[in-house]
């Protein structure tokens, strides 16, 4: 448990001395918000009705900015193998990393989303259902980004793959992280998609804990 | 050049002998595969002060890297208190023996043994048992030192005051502030090995440890490692520098086909 907690502070500290990883996922999720009524034009009910999408997109877009670094820097400065030899347990050491990646850039897409559905005329109602939608769907991003970055370490390139690999993935928290809006703001409940995400989200914290270790494993050797 | 088995602990002016079956054959094989031969110094036992009889042993071990052979037939014997060298040109496989020994890397044959059980089958306590020093230093620039050691330290549940230990060790305690990125790389090297010393650990695993390190660093090195081996640590070093302690046998690897 020690262990752990050393690997999810270092991480939180190491993005807090070298902001600029998590300052570049933000500003790529305000600048795309910005640019989408210049695209569509500024009607406001076009761009209500697009804003949920829109905002999803953008975070999950953005999100796939930072899963390079999540373990590229570890590998290349062979601090990898210190976490591959503690005789903690891999999993965990993973599950820490990837709540240190979704604090310091899942939390804050969260965190500016108001600003992002304020600029896309998102009517303020919808306005709760879509933060947590975002803040039960982002984890997932981190978890299943985390594999995908596990898995292209070691390749050339890896950071070009990385996309078209997670990218499917993401359709589901993409759906019902929509889904919760649409139907908060059609009058019904949005409980159950709600639900669904966080059913993603708890599957998802086994298999990317495995999944994301035995890469790691791998590309020790 | 024949493949033989490095036997430390033999009594008398040491002979490489053939401790397991099938080094011999190993040895002849015509695959291409590089064979490896003893040419250490004279073995010598280092004096023991601590009960410890811990043993690494490894048979006939056989090392495959994407697709290619690096080594076959490898075997050795070091007891407590004993450090073996590993010595060869590049890329004939000191590292990856090393990563086999750590477990990072699967044997393609033969068993790495501690105490005579095989570590693939109890990885977790031999991750506990192993102070790594890989090529690269491993260190965060922007962390500083003692930050930096005291995370290693508690991945493997140690206490802030052994990564202290380890810096005064290698003489960098004045400078356990600074960040990593502000120091020459022969001082970062003597953090890695502080990191090591820090670690407590049973074996220490070292590749080429004295890279960028000053006479007085690879004097404090020697040091340290003398002491490990004195408290009845083992260790195999992969150098091709001659380090300031007795080396219980050597490893040479012949030059990669």
């Amino acid at each position: 448990m020690n262990a752990v907690r050393a690997v999810l502070l270092r991480d939180l500290r190491l993005a807090w001395r070298s902001p600029l990883a998590s300052l570049t996922v933000l500003a790529f999720f305000a600048m795309a918000a910005i640019l989408f009524p210049f695209a569509v034009g500024p009607e406001p009910q076009l761009l209500a009705r697009i804003a949920a999408g829109v905002v999803w997109t953008m975070a999950l877009l953005a999100s796939l900015l930072s899963f390079e670094r999540l373990f590229q820097l570890d590998h290349e400065d062979g601090s990898v193998d210190l976490l591959l030899l503690s005789p903690a347990s891999l999993e965990a050491i993973v599950l820490a990393k990837c709540l240190a990646h979704w604090l310091t850039t899942g939390l804050p897409l969260v965190l500016a989303a108001p600003l992002a559905a304020t600029i896309l005329n998102l009517p303020p109602e919808a306005l709760p259902t879509l933060l947590l939608a975002l803040a039960l769907g982002t984890p997932s991003l981190s978890l299943v980004g985390a594999i995908g970055a596990a898995l292209v370490l070691g390749a050339r390139r890896g950071g070009v793959l990385l996309p078209l690999l997670v990218m499917p993935l993401y359709v589901p928290v993409l759906v019902f992280g929509v889904a919760a809006v649409e139907a908060d703001l059609a009058g019904l409940d949005p409980r159950a998609h709600l639900l669904l995400l966080g059913a993603f989200l708890s599957g998802a914290v086994p298999v990317a804990a495995i999944g994301a270790a035995a890469a790691l494993r791998q590309s020790g050797e | 050049m024949a493949t033989r088995d490095i036997a430390p602990r033999a009594a008398g002016p040491c002979v490489p002998r053939r401790g397991f079956p099938d080094s011999g054959r190993a040895g002849n094989s015509r695959d291409g595969g590089p064979a490896l031969a003893w040419a250490g110094p004279p073995l010598l036992r280092l004096a023991r002060m601590s009960p410890s009889t811990d043993r690494l042993s490894a048979a006939s071990l056989a090392c495959a890297r994407g697709g290619r052979l690096v080594f076959r037939g490898l075997g050795f014997e070091l007891g407590a208190g004993e450090a073996l060298a590993l010595r060869g040109p590049n890329g004939s496989g000191k590292s990856s023996l090393l990563r086999l020994l750590a477990g990072l890397l699967p044997p393609a044959e033969g068993a790495v043994r501690w105490n005579g059980e095989d570590v693939a089958g109890a990885r977790e306590a031999h991750r506990a048992r192993i102070g790594w020093l890989g090529m690269q230093d491993a260190l965060k620039p922007a962390l500083a030192l003692a930050e930096n050691l005291r995370f290693a330290a508690s991945l493997r549940g140690a206490g802030p005051d052994a990564a202290r230990r380890g810096l005064e060790a290698m003489g960098l305690g004045a400078l356990a502030d600074v960040p990593a990125r502000r120091l020459s790389q022969g001082q970062r090297r003597r953090a890695a090995i502080a990191r090591v010393i820090a670690q407590d650990a049973r074996l220490w695993l070292l590749d080429e440890p004295t890279l960028a390190l000053d006479d007085e660093a690879t004097g404090r090195l020697g040091e340290a490692l003398a002491a490990h081996l004195a408290r009845g640590g083992l260790a195999v070093v992969a150098t091709h520098v001659d380090l300031p302690v007795r080396l219980a046998g050597a490893i040479d690897f012949a030059a990669a086909p």
